[in-house]
């Protein structure tokens, strides 16, 4: 990530796929778990710790989504409806049979894997507009249905509560304890889409996102592979949404709209495609964007605006912000936050001696 | 059946069909668009809503005549919709389809934000010159503002049926739509004429947004129309434009019958539901619709 590799020559492609490809990159990932695992929740204060722990959960969903969307080349707008069905999955075990939440967390992801690849079925017939229309629609149908549907979401209001999760008898409630167990999640889930990726699997999913057609003729099973890449990316978005449900206690389908699909959208566009580096820095930025924008608005606004009206005025100048940013960056940098890194990574790579 | 129930039945499908024809005309600026330039709009309900706040300001606060609101309106459409095939689609050709995608609904995230910032958040009336008073047909009785938005629609669809079959120009983009490097080859302008579509699909959600907005009231949530263009244009076909007639009134009819025989059932909300259940089993057994070309490309 921030060494410098000149003289460095790989000679199999063993070292090439390596997920360290120096000594020293090793150590830059040891310091870093340090720093997020030891360093981090002793020294800082618990709100800043709060935003950490939602931006560990966007990771989680978006580095699902960029799998789906970034290494195999489908598109999802149904991607908040994934995480609804997660979480009303993991509430319903965790508040009707009182499971703890290392048994839910994989139920709702692997039921959101289920609906995922049922709403994924037109991608084996259809491409790109009209997948972006049948998941729009699953959207919409998933939402309704939680919206309208008592015996799956608990009557009033569509919500569930659910108790927050426990550890070896331990109830987790502050920032500082739910900290450790959302970044555990988080780190899990960056370990295993990097992983994944090197693997057969995920170069397959790149074949098919590439040239789909060569990629059959080299013997890919393309129904296969489309449908996998809709249950991991949709797993990941069901475990997502069981975080967010224990995160703040409550299942709710209002959590999950349309407009959360938009925003992972966002998190990869911006972030960049196809990149788990691009994607963490994605999910940090979109989640730390509505912060920033409702400190300028509650310093600046006044000045323009009603104080009853500065909510309103920060929903919407995030959303003008976010749609901006998501033409921006197709436009100008379609390879994201990633690319502009690693320019800035390739400039200082052979620095000082660069010509 | 009695006649009460005839009745009743009548009544839900002469108010679906007018619903219907609106769904058609603003379904129209979608297949505009994607016949001649491939790009698709998800934007399309927010470019209605655009239409419609500038023609409730200029009638509110301008004061301004009916006619001269509406020229307004269609004025910068057209002029909005230039300015967006430039700025943000014409870089995106030849990317993939999931980039156009993608910046629309960005778009539409902008558009959607911008009124509350700008003009406030509240409901503003779009009063057209029409008269309260029912349109008695039969059994069913409906709002004026519907029985003129269903003229307007079948108008349109009549003056453009004519510009592709019969005019110089309609025949042109034809040919656009078709093949684009033959019709450069025959000298036609192509960029020109993906100016073109995209002003027209501009006057169209302009008089969708003037009408949908006077039977709504004027704010952000005229947008959502926008989500009910998709089981239209994939009913009828995405590059056909009786199909986006037919399938207005197949959508509108299907909606308006939901929540008469269905919503007493299960509680409400079924029109919201009802449209999407069809276009899944439109994109599971005929994806191209019914009069769309069938050039899907399947793997």
């Amino acid at each position: 990530m921030f060494h410098r590799e000149s003289g460095v020559f790989k000679t199999s492609y063993g070292a090439d796929m390596a997920l360290y490809p120096l000594p020293v990159a090793r150590w830059t990932v040891v310091v870093l778990l340090a720093i997020f695992a030891i360093v981090l929740p002793l020294f800082v204060h618990s709100y800043y710790l709060s935003i950490l722990n939602l931006i560990f959960i966007a990771i989680v969903g978006a580095l699902g989504l960029n799998i789906l969307v970034g290494y195999t080349g489908q598109i999802s707008i149904g991607h908040g409806a994934f995480m609804s069905v997660g979480a009303y999955t993991a509430a319903n075990l965790a508040v009707k049979l009182d499971l703890p939440f290392w048994l839910t967390l994989p139920a709702g992801g692997l039921m959101a894997a289920l609906i995922g690849v049922i709403v994924g079925m037109p991608s084996l017939r259809i491409k790109g507009l009209y997948l972006a229309i049948a998941t729009l629609a699953g959207q919409l149908i998933i939402e309704w249905t939680f919206n309208r549907v008592p015996a799956i979401s608990g009557g009033a209001q569509a919500s569930i509560e659910v108790p927050r999760p426990s550890l070896f008898g331990v109830a987790l409630n502050t920032q500082g304890e739910l900290y450790f167990f959302l970044l555990f999640f988080a780190v899990l889930a960056i370990v295993a889409t990097l992983n994944l990726m090197r693997s057969r699997i995920g170069r397959a999913f790149v074949a098919v996102r590439d040239q789909d057609i060569a990629a059959e003729i080299i013997g890919i099973n393309i129904y296969r592979y489309k449908l996998m890449a809709f249950a991991i990316s949709s797993f990941y978005a069901g475990v997502c949404g069981v975080l967010y449900t224990y995160y703040f206690g409550i299942a709710n389908y209002e959590q999950f709209q349309l407009v959360v699909s938009i925003d992972y959208l966002a998190m990869i566009i911006i972030g960049g495609l196809g990149s788990v580096l691009g994607t963490i820095l994605g999910a940090i930025f979109v989640t730390l964007l509505p912060i920033a924008i409702r400190l300028l608005v509650e310093s600046v606004g006044v000045y323009f605006f009603d104080a009853g009206e500065l909510s309103s005025v920060a929903a919407s100048l995030r959303l003008i912000i976010f749609g901006g940013l998501i033409i921006f960056f197709l436009v100008v940098e379609p390879e994201g936050l990633n690319r502009l890194w690693r320019n800035i990574r390739n400039y200082f790579r052979v620095w000082p001696f660069s010509y | 059946m009695s006649s009460e129930d005839l009745g009743f039945l009548w009544a839900l499908l002469v108010n679906g069909a007018s619903i219907g024809l609106m769904y058609a005309l603003i379904a129209l600026g979608f297949v505009l668009v994607y016949k001649a330039t491939d790009a698709i709009n998800f934007a399309q309900g927010e470019f209605v809503m655009l239409a419609s706040f500038a023609a409730a300001l200029a009638l509110g606060i301008g004061g301004m005549p009916v006619i001269a609101a509406v020229l307004l309106a269609v004025a910068l459409m057209i002029g909005f919709s230039f300015g967006l095939e430039r700025v943000v689609l014409r870089p995106l050709l030849g990317r993939p389809v999931v980039a156009v995608i993608m910046a629309t609904i960005g778009l539409a995230a902008m558009l959607r934000g911008l009124p509350p910032i700008t003009i406030g958040g509240e409901t503003r009336a779009l009063p057209l010159p029409v008269g309260d008073e029912p349109v008695r047909l039969g059994a069913a009785s409906l709002p004026p503002i519907q029985v003129v938005g269903a003229i307007v629609a079948v108008l349109f669809f009549v003056a453009f049926t004519w510009f592709f079959k019969k005019s110089r120009m309609g025949v042109a983009m034809r040919a656009v739509a078709d093949n684009q490097q033959v019709a450069m080859a025959m000298g036609i302008n192509v960029e020109r004429y993906f100016a073109l579509a995209w002003a027209m699909a501009g006057i169209v959600s302009a008089l969708g947004g003037v009408l949908w907005g006077s039977m709504l009231g004027v704010d952000v949530h005229v947008a959502v129309i926008g989500l009910k263009v998709f089981p239209v244009v994939i009913l009828g076909g995405l590059d056909s434009i009786g199909g986006a007639l037919v399938g207005g009134l197949i959508i509108g009819i299907v909606e308006s019958l939901a929540a008469g025989y269905l919503d007493p059932y299960v509680g409400g909300g079924t029109k919201d539901f009802a449209p999407y259940l069809l276009m899944i089993l439109v994109l599971m057994f005929r994806p191209y619709g019914i009069f769309g070309k069938r050039k899907i490309e399947r793997v």
